[in-house]
């Protein structure tokens, strides 16, 4: 089968859906690739290497689109200036088409794409299922993008990131705050952190907690509980109170710190407002905002997706095409997607459009002149089957109490049983059997408390310890062997020799024991 | 021999019987021994304290010996030499020769020693004993028999147990027709014998007596012999430490029936440090106690779903090259690593790999191995350190963030259908949740199942690669390709 990689006529894009790495694996997997000329230049892919790696090369655009079975693009299709006709209207009938789609703004590109039979697979809808984590786009774009926003404003801060004390006088590290603690938010504060800022991270989703503390940043959290995690690991959209709540710590938090970074999406809506125009007025002189939902309109109210806004001494950057400008690895980041991704769909032997892959399904927007967006829900847990003749969850749950309560019951039983053979015990022993019997229970309880401290590493030299001191039994032996003052001893030969074959026994199991406790202990260090 | 005696007042009786057998010096120097086992255990709480918690023992136990020694008769005392000087030598070479890997068959035998000498010192004790009549001679009868016993089920359970794990004989549970209901005979008749031994002692009958109490240690002997024999491989960290228990146990009866209160508080001591262990290993395999000693483990319980899928293969080359990209390395090992020998050269990689900034960590699940943290003794052995090898529960929440998880002859520890599949016999067992690091590479002989006998879903998920062969060759391999790299 033929694929073909058009070059990207966004303004601005430099990446390209494929590299000479990712076509050549394509060419290895059975595919014939054909790359329009010029398609790599921006991210530094010239022809010649696409050309060693096994592609050809064509200036013809429409034959890359009309004559290729599938294609690989990064951007939505969208009006050809030059030809004068749109993208989409290039795809052969009943052709393949994998990119960026967002169906949600597009619908009327899914039309001209459906008007063309076209199968369309949008990267932006893979479903969040672990086993689709290798063609997952979004996030491959979102880390590159997180990194990026820093290096972006320390561009146009006017101090240093890392403290310092030098001989002319101490420079204090700069605060950073960023916003939503998803993978670009993660990649964030990790390049903060690595250039020495003090980082804190604030999410609506209590969850990613321990992930921003093992980066190494402060997580801010409210004095209000309630958990922001939405479906397939997204945020949802949160309480009034919450807002406000987190509205608050927003204002106090920008008169503390330098930059902010701001990741807040809640898919298919406009970007929540966070940044008010208030809250920039606020913030130190030199500081910079830098909104990574400039598309979608912003966190911030001063944001102007594309632009660098100076207002009142503050940079709020509102850059749209941050992974664009690491165009070299971030193409080759997307397009090992898309290998992965028509590996998934059987490569050129198997290709097909298999309805029954989740990854597959999930991202299908169009397929045979119908729009197959959004798919249908699927179920990310899997509940335990219950067959129909078996109660269901409603009627098994007071069972379940009753057999607790059966339980308590039981136990309430047992205790009330031992307590009357204990008394029973106690009127017929001999006191003598009874101080005895004191001793006993008063050790297992103080065994019982002793041994729940021992570490669990040492639980064999613990059993290697105690065989060597349960060969205390030798003592036993001892008593028989004839004491100087005893009553009924030495007198029995029987006795004497079963006396001695304990201690024999018994005193293997001492040394034994303990040498090999010793042995194995020394072994243990830090 | 003791009619005269038996119609002496009672307490006058204990009051002879008291002063007789143990001197106050002795009483003293047992009170200091117990104090010292008990320092003894809770210096094992810590590796730092460990080392110092052994010497405690071994203190407490040359007191004891040395002031019951004293109360030796000189003919005694050259008796008990002659018995003990050979033994502690044998002990010793034992214990300096065993292999770290051994560990579990030497303690079970060991566990054996101690039944037998309870059974002895029971028979012993029946011979000869201070006179007693009334409720006191029963219930000295009654110690007598329940110490027996239990030294007989320890004796022989602790041998079977040795001979499994030394694999003298096979690890799959021999499972008889209708066990529950011969294991509820054996118990029945052992109580019925009991009340006839107490009846053949009452009327002094000490050849029917002795006679009883034979048949009896027989035939409970021949019940640890089945109650072993029906448990799997899998199960035997349990049944060493309840074996270890059951030690203790005897040595307590044993200590009822001499009236010494430093061989009640001793075996009280062992008795519920070994119940703990069981009881903690039990919860690793989310199982009752019960279940585990009616045994028959493995033996097609439940209906596990059949797994499907292919597995994925990978070579030395490139699990070398996933190592050299992770930035964070777990290594769950197993038994099979403990049978490879390969803890050696996982100890140079570790090394390798920290000096190259990796975090590298290990991961024990608690009933990884054939005995209770037998694995840490096995890692400890390699000159690994204690604070790279991490518990079950303290690890399980970093898989996610892990890049790479290397399983070495363990199977069953990190299969997945314990938390996914109600039907699979180990549902609900906690497991080590490999497959949630970004990739898992399974070191195994072959596709066989593991003990429990029921396929891994492991093997056949997208983000685990098998590498097959035996662990110490691979290993080995591996350090030397990284080496070269």
């Amino acid at each position: 089968m033929r694929i073909g990689i058009p070059k990207e006529i966004h303004p601005g894009e430099r990446r390209v859906a494929g590299t000479p790495k990712t076509v050549k694996k394509l060419i290895e997997m059975g595919f014939e690739v054909v790359v329009e000329e010029g398609a790599g230049v921006a991210a530094e892919h010239y022809d010649d290497m696409f050309a060693q790696a096994g592609a050809s090369l064509t200036a013809d655009t429409k034959s890359v689109w009309g004559d290729s079975d599938i294609v690989l693009k990064v951007h939505s299709p969208q009006m050809h200036s030059t030809l004068g006709v749109h993208e989409a209207d290039l795809i052969k009938e009943g052709g393949c088409l994998i990119g960026f789609i967002w169906p949600a703004q597009n619908q009327d590109i899914l039309d001209k794409l459906n008007a063309r039979n076209a199968s369309v697979l949008a990267m932006d809808c893979v479903p969040r299922i672990s086993r689709a984590q290798k063609v997952d786009a979004l996030s491959a774009m979102a880390n590159a993008a997180g990194y990026r926003a820093v290096i972006e404003a320390v561009n146009v801060y006017p101090r240093f990131l890392t403290g310092q004390s030098t001989a002319a006088g101490g420079i204090k590290p700069a605060k950073v705050l960023v916003i939503g603690a998803g993978v670009a938010g993660l990649a964030a504060i990790g390049a903060a952190k690595s250039l020495g800022a003090i980082v804190r991270a604030f999410d609506t989703r209590l969850e990613v907690g321990d992930q921003v503390r093992s980066m190494g940043a402060e997580f801010l959290e409210l004095d209000f509980k309630e958990d922001g995690t939405g479906d397939g690991g997204y945020a949802k959209i949160m309480s009034k109170e919450f807002i406000d709540a987190e509205m608050k710590l927003f204002a106090q938090q920008a008169m503390e710190v330098d930059i902010i970074i701001t990741t807040a999406l809640i898919p298919g809506k406009p970007a929540p407002l966070l940044i008010t125009a208030g809250m920039v007025e606020s913030m130190r002189e030199g500081g910079v905002i830098v909104d990574l939902a400039a598309q979608q309109g912003g966190n911030c109210a001063l944001t102007k997706a594309d632009e660098l806004v100076i207002h009142k001494g503050v940079r709020v950057v509102g850059y749209t095409d941050l992974p664009s400008r690491m165009a070299i690895q971030t193409s080759w980041l997307y397009a090992s997607t898309l290998v992965n991704m028509l590996d998934e769909m059987g490569g050129d032997e198997n290709f097909a459009i298999d309805l029954e892959n989740d990854i597959v399904r999930g991202s299908l927007v169009c397929h045979a002149g119908q729009t197959t967006w959004p798919p249908p829900q699927q179920k990310q847990v899997q509940a335990p089957v219950v067959s129909p003749d078996q109660p269901s969850m409603d009627t098994a749950t007071p069972v379940v109490q009753d057999h607790k309560q059966k339980t308590r019951f039981g136990s309430i039983a047992v205790m009330i049983l031992v307590a009357v053979a204990l008394l029973a015990l106690g009127r017929v022993a001999p006191s003598e059997f009874l101080s005895h019997f004191t001793v006993f229970v008063l050790a297992c309880f103080v065994g019982w408390q002793v041994v729940w401290n021992v570490t669990p590493a040492l639980h064999t030299p613990l059993m290697s310890v105690t065989n060597a001191i349960s060969g205390i039994i030798l003592i036993g032996g001892m008593l028989h062997l004839g004491t100087q003052a005893g009553a009924g001893t030495s007198s029995d030969t029987i006795a004497l020799i079963l006396g001695a074959a304990a201690v024999f026994l018994a005193a293997i199991n001492i040394s034994g024991g303990f040498l090999v406790t010793r042995r194995m202990l020394s072994m243990f260090h830090k | 021999m003791q009619d005269t005696i038996s119609t002496m007042p009672e307490n006058a009786v204990i009051a002879t019987e008291h002063a007789s057998s143990i001197s106050g010096v002795a009483t003293v120097a047992y009170i200091i021994a117990a104090a010292l086992f008990i320092l003894s255990l809770s210096g094992l709480g810590h590796p730092e304290t460990s080392r110092r918690g052994n010497a405690y023992g071994i203190a407490g136990m040359l007191i004891a010996l040395i002031a019951t020694a004293l109360l030796l008769s000189v003919s005694g005392f050259m008796i008990f030499l002659i018995a003990l000087v050979p033994a502690a030598v044998i002990g010793a070479v034992l214990a300096s020769r065993v292999q770290m890997t051994s560990m579990p068959q030497l303690v079970a035998m060991l566990h054996s020693f101690v039944g037998a000498a309870a059974v002895l010192v029971g028979f012993a004790t029946l011979r000869e004993h201070a006179p007693l009549s009334g409720s006191a001679l029963l219930i000295h009868n009654i110690e007598i028999y329940i110490g027996v016993c239990i030294g007989s089920i320890t004796f022989t359970g602790s041998i079977i147990a040795y001979a499994k794990l030394d694999g003298k004989i096979g690890g799959k549970p021999l499972i008889l027709p209708a066990r529950h209901i011969l294991n509820i005979i054996v118990l029945l008749i052992t109580v019925v014998m009991g009340y006839m031994f107490a009846q053949a002692v009452g009327d002094h009958d000490m050849t029917k007596a002795m006679w009883i109490l034979g048949i009896a240690t027989a035939i409970t002997g021949l019940f640890g012999v089945h109650m072993v024999m029906a448990i799997g491989g899998a199960d035997m960290p349990v049944v060493v430490s309840m074996l270890n228990s059951y030690s203790g146990w005897a040595a307590a009866a044993a200590g009822f029936m001499l009236s010494n209160d430093l061989l009640i508080i001793t075996g009280a001591l062992v008795g519920s440090s070994g119940a703990i262990l069981s009881y903690i290993m039990c919860k690793g395999m989310n199982r009752s106690f019960f279940s585990v000693i009616m045994g028959g483990f493995g033996a097609a319980e439940g209906t596990a779903v059949a797994v499907e899928g292919e597995h994925t293969e990978i070579k030395v080359d490139g699990t070398v090259e996933l190592i050299r990209d992770a930035k964070s390395i777990v290594i769950v090992p197993g038994y099979g690593m403990a049978v490879a020998q390969a803890q050696h050269t996982l100890s140079e990689i570790t090394k390798e790999l920290e000096a190259a900034g990796i975090k590298i960590r290990f991961a024990i699940h608690p009933i990884a191995g054939r005995l209770p943290g037998h694995m840490n003794v096995l890692l400890a052995e390699a000159n690994i350190s204690y604070d790279l090898v991490l518990e079950m529960d303290e690890i399980n929440e970093d898989f996610p963030e892990t890049d790479l998880v290397l399983v070495i002859g363990a199977n069953d520890i990190v299969n997945p259908s314990a938390l996914d599949d109600p039907g699979s016999p180990i549902a609900g067992m906690p497991v080590l949740e490999v497959w949630m690091a970004k990739d898992v590479i399974v070191m195994k002989r072959s596709m066989a199942s593991g003990y429990a006998g029921i396929g891994n879903p492991l093997f056949v998920k997208e983000n685990t690669k098998m590498l097959f062969g035996d662990a110490k060759k691979n290993v080995d391999a591996i350090l030397t390709a990284y080496r070269v790299g």
